[in-house]
């Protein structure tokens, strides 16, 4: 069931990091409006292959907007126009007939391209492995409801363990900031009584590492909180910032 | 029957109760300065494998771990959604390890192994602990004790849960202890690599072949021994809930490498999905079975009324109570909406076959939330001491406990569909989701081939030939935390002496040549049709021949359309781009061409089982009223598949014996 819809994509196509990359136009017709966006990019890359040309690279996994695998910027905008939605639930139903829609892959030198609309996020596992856990081997465990924990901390922390790790905070910052990211993880650790005896170690690495990376620093504009499909409040960048000050003047 | 002298599943002596803790306390170890010299390949970054990694790392044994994803993080298993099982019983409502034990066995209708269900029920309790401790955030009630939910298949509330994201949660966590351990020096990730095949040097399994997928280079990796958790193979019918890249290929290669195939008919087919929607379609989504507990599943009662929803002309909203017919209900009225996931998508495809289905192509069902939103409401009415709130009122109130309990999926479901499941029923069918077959693995984990092992989705082991909800997500961790952990030391004891064995070893530069020549071979093809074209069809021929129905001449039809797809594959594939760069067509050329392999061993052992249980349902083998009619006496076994070769395979068979439960019929009336 092909749709009515007649696109025109301007994608940016680069072969990988050595190279410069550039806009290419495509003109995708007979698109419906229950494709996802994801699904109109197959459709363009079939027709691609068929001619002998190089499909568009992008990445993509569970297409439920989970894995935080799909990252595309959107006329502008890290996942396109809708709210709470990543790129690959946005459907073509969120677009009108004619559209042009730009699509870039995230900017940020800590992200470097590989191909296309790929990028390379491996800077947040870096920032994780830095300190964003709990120190407890496997074994070490006791009865899980040994430890109650109030109903507002545990759905607190849950609210910001939702991050999927896309990187459209950062994508969205002017400044290139992995803030949203880094004070999501430490927040969830730190509204749970397991995750307070490494509190301050914890900020202070993870920290450290996020300014190693070559992430920007934060001038509150907010773009990361509007642009995160998870709904990670700003709040959690407050949380990391006492988190932060508290260790420094402790250590 | 006996089994075949070429399977041992070393299962301890002993009583069932004991089997597992008496082995864990006598299986030999290795001790700690050994195992800083002992190295392990870790394939697979989701819960199994993840964690496995941290907790051999944990151990002392030096870790590398692959995935093809961009990070560990983003593997399947983030997007299981409802929840995860465990015999706690902290309602207090009659759950126990026996329990547990007792419904996965049932649940997949006795084609399970004793020793492994029980060893899984008794770990279950551990995971949460283990999780929790983690900081996983667990729904909890208001006393600040974890909350549960119940899911198919049981009578007791046993599901744990954080909103409708356990998978992300869960594996966020095993995550954040495999990053602990990369942090520590003790673990080495590679990510965005593709293991192509293993390397077994005199008889066991020492290593690996990867693809760089961002540089396209092969890579040689040495490992004592070799884990595969590698997730499911739902992808081989292209639609399915699986991730885009989900794939059979690192089980296949192990496959073709001498490690039997276990069951690969064992397919589970989902109730709750969104239906499909036209050819554009790359996948199908989830409704999770959570919204089982709180949905009623009805189609009309009346073939008119059903034309009549379908063309737009009547409201199923409008549509009266005695109007409906709530068909689970109705034929199972002891376990009603929550029968077994098998059961409940046969009946579902039976009424739509019947002429019932509601939506435009006939094939969905209906999943309805307000008569428990109205439930909720009222209880939320009382609660707030509301005297004779209006009808709205009570219905406003439902809905916002539906959306705490289920927003995230109620807002996919609008986002995918337009419709708004708050204010119109949803509409669900049938999709394929998860894979009870597998690789062959004995107690140890360990499949055919020495030192190479299977856990999580990729072995065969804990489902028999239907799992139960929220069973995948405990079986994954119990596989990787608390069953590998022992099991390993039963082979790396006697490998204490082995030195690394250098990659330049001739068996290494063999396999990495072959991965090479096929990779070569599938970019010079340069045909005329799509990979994608392809997978479609194979797809298509899967889901009509081997779904949810199968018979005989359908399968056999099935083989042979297949092996002329797989020919007509490596003549006319066109597979763009280069092999050195990053080429994501190359990628899912390589994964369909293995499931055009695996796809005939399905059928084969489809066709093989002249029976019907769990999610193998043979047309010709049912009761009058329709149930799955197993035949104890002839395929009480585990069909291990052995590779002989080109569409050769041979059977070995594992005879399953039951002294602790009597096999039955089973009934969810
Ligand atoms: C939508 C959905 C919802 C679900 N909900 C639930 C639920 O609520 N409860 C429940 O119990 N179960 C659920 N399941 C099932 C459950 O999620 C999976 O069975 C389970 O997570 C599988 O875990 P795994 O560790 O075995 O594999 P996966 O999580 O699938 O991980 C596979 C890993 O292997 C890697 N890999 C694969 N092939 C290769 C290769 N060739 N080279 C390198 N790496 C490779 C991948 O990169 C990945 O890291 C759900 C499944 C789906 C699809
Ligand atoms: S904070 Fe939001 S935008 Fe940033 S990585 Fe997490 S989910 Fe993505
Ligand atoms: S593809 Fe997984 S979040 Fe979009």
């Amino acid at each position: 069931m092909s749709g009515n819809m007649n696109i025109t994509l301007k994608v940016w196509r680069q072969k990988n990091n050595n190279e410069s990359g550039k806009f290419e136009t495509y003109n995708v017709p007979n698109v419906s409006e229950d494709m996802s966006f994801l699904e109109m990019f197959d459709v363009l890359n079939e027709r691609l292959i068929i001619e002998g040309k190089d499909p568009v690279a992008f990445d993509h996994d569970c297409r439920e907007g989970i894995c935080g695998m799909c990252s595309m910027f959107i006329n502008g905008r890290p996942h396109g126009p809708l709210k709470g939605v990543t790129t690959c639930q946005l459907h073509m139903r969120s677009f009108k007939n004619n559209d042009t829609i730009v699509v870039e892959p995230w900017r940020a030198k800590a992200f470097p391209v590989i191909k296309d609309l790929m990028v390379n996020r491996s800077a947040f596992d870096r920032i994780i492995a830095s300190g964003g856990y709990i120190s407890v081997n496997t074994g070490n465990a006791q009865d899980a409801n040994s430890l109650p924990i109030s109903k507002v901390n545990a759905d607190e922390a849950f609210a910001a363990a939702a991050c999927i790790g896309c990187g459209a905070c950062v994508a969205a910052c002017k400044n290139a900031s992995a803030m949203l990211f880094t004070s999501a993880k430490i927040s969830q650790l730190a509204l749970l009584p397991q995750g307070v005896p490494e509190r301050q170690q914890r900020a202070l690495n993870m920290v450290a590492q996020m300014d190693a990376e070559g992430f920007g620093s934060c001038t509150n504009t907010g773009a990361c909180e509007a642009e995160c499909p998870k709904g990670i409040s700003l709040s959690n960048i407050a949380r990391m910032n006492r988190e932060f000050l508290g260790a420094s003047l402790t250590a | 029957m006996s089994t075949s002298t070429k399977l041992d599943s070393k299962i301890p002596e002993g009583n069932l109760e004991q089997k597992w803790t008496k082995y864990r306390s006598t299986v030999p170890l290795v001790n700690p300065a050994n195992k800083r010299s002992l190295e392990i390949i870790v394939v697979g970054s989701g819960l199994a494998g993840s964690a496995a990694a941290a907790s051999l790392a944990e151990m002392g044994y030096k870790v590398k771990v692959f995935c093809f994803q961009d990070s560990p993080r983003r593997a399947h298993s983030i997007a299981a959604q409802g929840g995860i099982n465990a015999a706690k019983n902290y309602q207090n409502d009659g759950d126990s390890i026996y329990r547990l034990f007792y419904d996965t066995i049932k649940g997949g209708d006795y084609r399970a192994r004793e020793g492994n269900v029980h060893r899984l029920a008794e770990v279950s309790g551990n995971i949460i602990d283990q999780c929790v401790a983690q900081g996983v955030p667990f729904a909890r009630e208001y006393g600040g004790l974890l909350s549960n939910r119940s899911f198919g298949g049981t009578q007791v509330q046993r599901t744990f849960y954080a909103a409708g994201q356990t998978g992300q949660q869960l594996l966020l966590g095993a995550y954040s202890g495999l990053e602990r351990q990369v942090g520590m020096g003790a673990v080495q990730i590679y990510s965005r690599h593709e293991m192509l095949d293993i390397v077994n040097i005199d008889g066991k399994c020492r290593g690996i072949i990867a693809r760089d997928l961002i540089t396209g280079k092969l890579e040689r990796h040495f490992g004592h021994a070799v884990l595969l958790c590698t997730g499911g193979y739902g992808n081989v019918f292209y639609l399915s809930t699986n991730a885009m890249g989900s794939n059979v290929t690192a089980a296949w290669k192990a496959h073709k490498k001498g490690a039997f195939f276990g069951n690969p008919c064992f397919t589970q087919i989902h109730p709750t999905c969104i239906p499909v929607s036209g050819d554009h379609q790359s996948k199908l989504t989830l409704m999770s079975e959570s919204l089982r507990n709180d949905g009623r599943i009805w189609v009309p009662k009346r073939k008119e009324d059903a034309e009549a929803i379908r063309t737009g002309k009547l409201n199923p909203n409008d549509l009266k109570e005695e109007d409906r017919d709530y068909y689970l209900e109705r034929r199972y009225p002891a376990f009603g909406n929550l029968v077994p996931r098998d059961v409940a998508s046969r009946a579902a495809k039976e009424r739509c076959d019947a002429g019932y289905g509601v939506n435009k192509t006939g094939e969905a069902v209906y999943l309805d939330f307000k008569f428990n939103m109205m439930r909720y409401g009222r209880i939320e009415a009382t609660k707030k001491g509301l005297h004779n709130p209006t009808d709205a009122q009570i219905l406003q109130m439902g809905k916002d406990v539906v959306a705490e309990k289920y927003g995230n999926l109620f807002d996919m479901y609008k986002q995918i569909t337009g419709v708004d499941p708050y204010e119109n029923p949803m509409m669900i069918y049938p999709a394929v989701h998860y894979t009870m077959g597998g690789l062959w693995v004995d107690y140890n984990l360990m499949t055919t081939v020495p030192g190479l092992y299977a856990l999580g989705e990729a072995n065969f082991s804990d489902h028999g030939a239907n799992r139960l909800g929220a069973s995948a997500l405990m079986q994954g961790l119990a596989d990787g935390y608390f069953v590998i952990p022992y099991t390993i030391g039963a082979y790396l004891n006697s490998e204490i002496r082995t030195q690394a064995i250098p990659t330049s070893h001739d068996a290494f530069e063999i396999a990495e040549k072959e991965a090479q020549s096929r990779i070569d071979k599938l970019i010079t093809v340069n045909g005329s049709k799509s990979v994608d074209y392809f997978h479609k069809k194979l797809g298509l021929i899967m889901w009509n021949k081997c779904g949810m129905e199968r018979t005989e001449s359908g399968l056999k039809e099935a083989i042979s359309e297949i092996r002329a797809l797989r020919e007509e594959f490596w003549k006319d594939v066109r597979v763009p781009g280069e092999a050195n760069s990053m080429n994501p067509e190359l990628e899912k050329a390589g994964r369909v061409a293995d499931f055009l392999e695996l796809g005939e061993l399905m059928c084969i052992d489809a066709l093989n089982r002249n029976e019907s249980c769990g999610g193998h349902f043979r047309a010709e083998y049912q009761t009058e009223e329709g149930e799955a009619l197993r035949d104890d006496e002839n395929f009480a076994y585990v069909a291990a598949w052995e590779n002989k070769g080109n569409h050769e395979w041979e059977l070995h068979k594992e005879e399953l014996k039951y002294e602790n439960i009597k096999i039955a019929q089973r009934s969810y009336k």
